[in-house]
């Protein structure tokens, strides 16, 4: 019955592949070699603020397993100790106003020293003054448009992942997912490493939210709105950041990624000259821009 | 002495508070595996990477309909079962205040929701923005969407009616000497989530009309072609939104403040320093409610306000908890099945709090947002918090409802499975999504695979579980030990001062309170 259950929902295949994947879990965590195969935190950041990002996530996280780890121990002391089967009378105290106080006012004293390192955070990631490069950023559906402010450097970035490594609803030949799968676009940004580069984010049709994890927090791109934040990519940053969309934006919201490559200041300027005045008229005026073609030759680190 | 109808007539003309009581249950139970055969078709799509089963449409429709199913279908009515069972045999009235508007708040439920499944049907599909049914995607959506709409203003409806016979009940129904701060935890629990009811409902329909506008009849409140602001729903919506999430969890306070100091077999720690904590969180749940929006690109002082007042309200929450520990503290525990529950509710819900401060950091929030952390945060608090402890609550009050004993063994095996596959489902969805997996994904890249085996692995494995529970409710109706009127070792309360099974009419004569 239960093999005919499975057969069923075609579920046999997966519940192997779990038992696999189980057994593959316990193999990795004892040979500890694969493990980075889990990712389980934030990845590595590769900015000042992200890094110091990551250690507020640290310090709060480990405020609440403290008190997790309190309230464990409390909990299992009392089932251990305050069980019928042991033959315990039950005390019969309801109410003690010192302990209430105290956790009343312990509790708000711990929130305030996480306050404090969270408002200082806070304020340094919101102050987007003395950029050095100013990007907006256009979140369509769904695209992404680049448009370089002061260098005339304008284009739309897709995702290149083919289409048959994402469908596959026919199961016969599955056509095996690369390592950027999802991941992966025709253009990449380009940004130069160290410098404070301010992105303004809006988008043309529905709401989208700009995400590189290594690089910093998200911000939403709004239509009707301008929003502004600031990433600095370490001087020793330069290579290939993935990330994407994180506000649900319709059909193809899991599909429209972000690739940025952080590059040295000559190649940026290299790269700028090569790409500069490819904004034609026709590409800036945005009833026309839904129908160009995303510019092909960028280039990338890669 | 009123008679006992019988047969079709009995449901759906019934002005019982009884009988009405269990069509709620019996409808949120039933709303709990529609909206879990959903959950599953997410599931199973993400159990790898690539589209196997569904397309991304689909996908976002099940997302959606999961939520609005499990929240204003499985869970809402699902305490008002509870309300409508307990509260008048909690205060000792012969029934709600409001009988007839009572059968009226139930019976326009499942046209709401014929409604709202039904809207599959129609081209486009249901709704896929998402729960939130944030502007301006919901302005794209097909018809489905208004039928969406229809079917919350009948919810909407459904509730506050619903809401205002608790409240009269309670306030004027009491027996004589059951004064306000004598009364159960779960009467007032409920008493404030009445009012939650009210004040925001109104607000809900108010956002969602204002969509239905913006969509047939020219306005453009949040359509920024027209001069609208989409940010501006994001702020109504929330302002319901946040409220709404404690009105599903106060209520679940109520139930397991009753399961555990019976079989802890000592009072309630800090009962009034409970009802205080309560009003607090009621009141506090008013001014949070941006910490939903901190990414939509609030000026700074906002953003600080709505950090510190979100962190404020696990002050009043970690009361409870501690107030429940110390319940439990020196008392003379025995282990039933609503007393596991219990205990599961009080240790995974306080995860569930814990992860609610980090993402009450703002700084970090900008990293947590719109991930699978979030998505791990609220099932923790409603899964872990609400559905389990309605489970707790059904076990309690199950012999009381049908003069049968549940199956203990059967029962522990049910909370077993329920408890360790439910974190097998969420407890990767925190690394999932710290790790930089977003919510609302249909596909996702190959690193976060394994996790997401995991989490569907669980998933299948909690759903098929409750299959048990329904098993054991059906058993414990046709059969079983007979419960004693008490039935369990001195539990406070008049509802054990009844027989079992509770007769069609209780407390005709008001029992007197000391
Ligand atoms: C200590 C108490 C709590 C705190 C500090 C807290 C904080 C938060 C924050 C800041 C968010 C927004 C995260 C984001 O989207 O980036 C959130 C989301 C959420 N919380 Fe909580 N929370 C708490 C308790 C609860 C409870 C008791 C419930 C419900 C029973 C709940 C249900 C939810 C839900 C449903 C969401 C996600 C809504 C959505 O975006 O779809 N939370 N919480
Ligand atoms: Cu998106
Ligand atoms: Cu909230």
């Amino acid at each position: 019955m239960v093999l005919n259950f499975l057969k069923v929902f075609q579920l046999k295949k997966h519940i192997l592949q779990v038992l696999l994947t189980l057994s593959a879990l316990l193999m990795t965590t004892i040979s500890h070699v694969a493990v980075a195969a889990y990712e389980y935190d934030f990845p590595e950041q590769k900015t000042q603020i992200g890094r110091e990002l990551t250690d507020l996530h640290h310090f709060v996280f480990y405020v609440c397993l403290a008190i997790m780890v309190f309230v464990t121990i409390w909990m299992f002391a009392s089932i251990f100790m305050h069980r019928k089967s042991r033959g315990v009378e039950p005390a019969n105290f309801s109410h003690s106003t010192t302990l209430e106080i105290i956790w009343t006012a312990v509790p708000v004293l711990i929130l305030i020293v996480m306050a404090i390192p969270a408002t200082k955070m806070l304020i340094k990631m919101e102050d987007t003054t003395k950029s050095d490069i100013t990007i907006k950023v256009t979140g369509y559906q769904w695209k992404w448009q680049y448009e370089y402010l002061a260098d005339n450097v304008d284009f739309y970035s897709t995702i290149s992942t083919p289409r048959d490594q994402i469908d596959q609803y026919n199961n016969d030949a599955p056509v095996p997912q690369g390592e950027n799968y999802l991941q992966e676009t025709d253009n990449h940004v380009v940004i130069p490493a160290g410098k404070k580069v301010r992105i303004l984010l809006t988008a043309n049709d529905v709401i989208h939210a700009w995400w590189v994890p290594k690089l910093g927090g998200k911000k939403d791109a709004i239509p009707g709105y301008i929003n502004e934040m600031w990433i600095r990519a370490d001087e020793d940053a330069i290579g290939t950041y993935r990330g994407r969309c994180a506000e649900l934006c319709g059909k193809d919201h899991a599909f429209m990624p972000i690739v940025v490559d952080v590059v040295s200041q000559e190649d940026y300027e290299t790269w700028l000259a090569a790409n500069a005045d490819t904004a034609s008229d026709q590409i800036k005026s945005v009833a026309a821009a839904k129908l160009a073609q995303p510019k092909q030759s960028v280039a990338t680190t890669e | 002495m009123a008679h006992t109808p019988t047969g079709l007539k009995r449901w759906l003309m019934s002005t019982n508070h009884k009988d009405i009581g269990t069509l709620y249950l019996i409808f949120s139970l039933s709303m709990l595996f529609l909206g879990g055969a959903f959950a599953l078709v997410i599931r199973a799509e993400l159990f790898e990477p690539g589209l196997q089963y569904v397309d991304p449409h689909f996908f976002n429709q099940m997302t959606t309909v999961h939520a609005l199913v499990m929240v204003f279908g499985a869970v809402m009515p699902g305490f008002v079962g509870f309300a409508n069972w307990m509260i008048p045999l909690q205060v000792g009235a012969p029934d709600m205040a409001l009988p007839r508007l009572n059968n009226f708040s139930f019976w326009i439920l499942p046209f709401a929701f014929t409604l709202l499944i039904s809207s599959f049907f129609v081209p486009g599909g249901a709704p896929a923005a998402g729960w939130t049914l944030y502007a301006p995607l919901t302005i794209q959506g097909g018809m489905s969407v208004d039928m969406a709409i229809v079917a919350i203003h009948i919810m909407g409806v459904s509730s506050i009616m619903g809401a205002i016979n608790v409240i009269v009940t309670v306030l004027n129904m009491r027996a004589p000497g059951m004064t306000l701060m004598k009364m159960p935890l779960f009467v007032w629990t409920w008493l404030i989530t009445a009012f939650l009811l009210i004040a925001v409902m109104p607000v809900f329909a108010g956002a969602v009309t204002m969509l239905l506008t913006d969509r047939h009849f020219g306005t453009a409140f949040f359509d920024p072609a027209g001069g609208g602001d989409p940010v501006l729903y994001q702020h109504i919506f929330w302002f319901f939104g946040h409220p709404e999430v404690y009105i599903m969890i106060l209520p679940a306070f109520g139930i397991i403040s009753a399961i555990i100091p019976t079989f802890a077999r000592k009072p309630l720690f800090g009962y009034s320093s409970m009802v205080f904590a309560t009003a607090a969180i009621a009141f506090l749940s008013f001014i949070v409610w941006a910490h939903h929006m901190f990414t939509v690109g609030m000026p700074l002082q906002g953003e600080l306000f709505f950090m510190y007042s979100t962190m404020l309200i696990a002050v009043p929450t970690g009361v409870k908890i501690f107030n429940w520990l110390s319940t439990m503290w020196r008392g003379s525990m025995t282990f039933e099945t609503p007393m596991l529950y219990s205990i599961a509710v009080v240790f995974l819900f306080t995860i569930g709090g814990l992860s609610g401060i980090m993402l009450a950091i703002t700084p970090v929030d900008f990293q947590y947002h719109d991930t699978y952390f979030v998505v791990a945060h609220f099932h923790y608090v409603l899964f872990s918090g609400a559905v389990m402890a309605m489970m707790g609550g059904a076990y309690y009050w199950l012999p009381k409802w049908t003069g049968h004993m549940y199956n203990e063994t059967l029962g522990k095996w049910h909370f077993w499975l329920t408890t360790i596959f439910f974190n097998i489902t969420f407890f990767p969805q925190h690394f999932l999504g710290l790790a930089g997996m977003p919510r609302r994904y249909a596909d996702y890249p190959i690193q976060f695979t394994e996790f997401n085996q995991w989490s569907s692995v669980g998933a299948f494995g909690l759903g098929i579980s409750q299959l048990l529970f329904v098993y054991i409710i059906v058993q414990t109706v046709r059969g079983g030990e007979k419960a004693t009127d008490e039935v369990w070792e001195n539990p406070e309360g008049l509802e054990w001062t009844v027989p079992s099974p509770a007769p069609f009419h209780t407390f005709e004569e008001q029992p007197t309170v000391k």
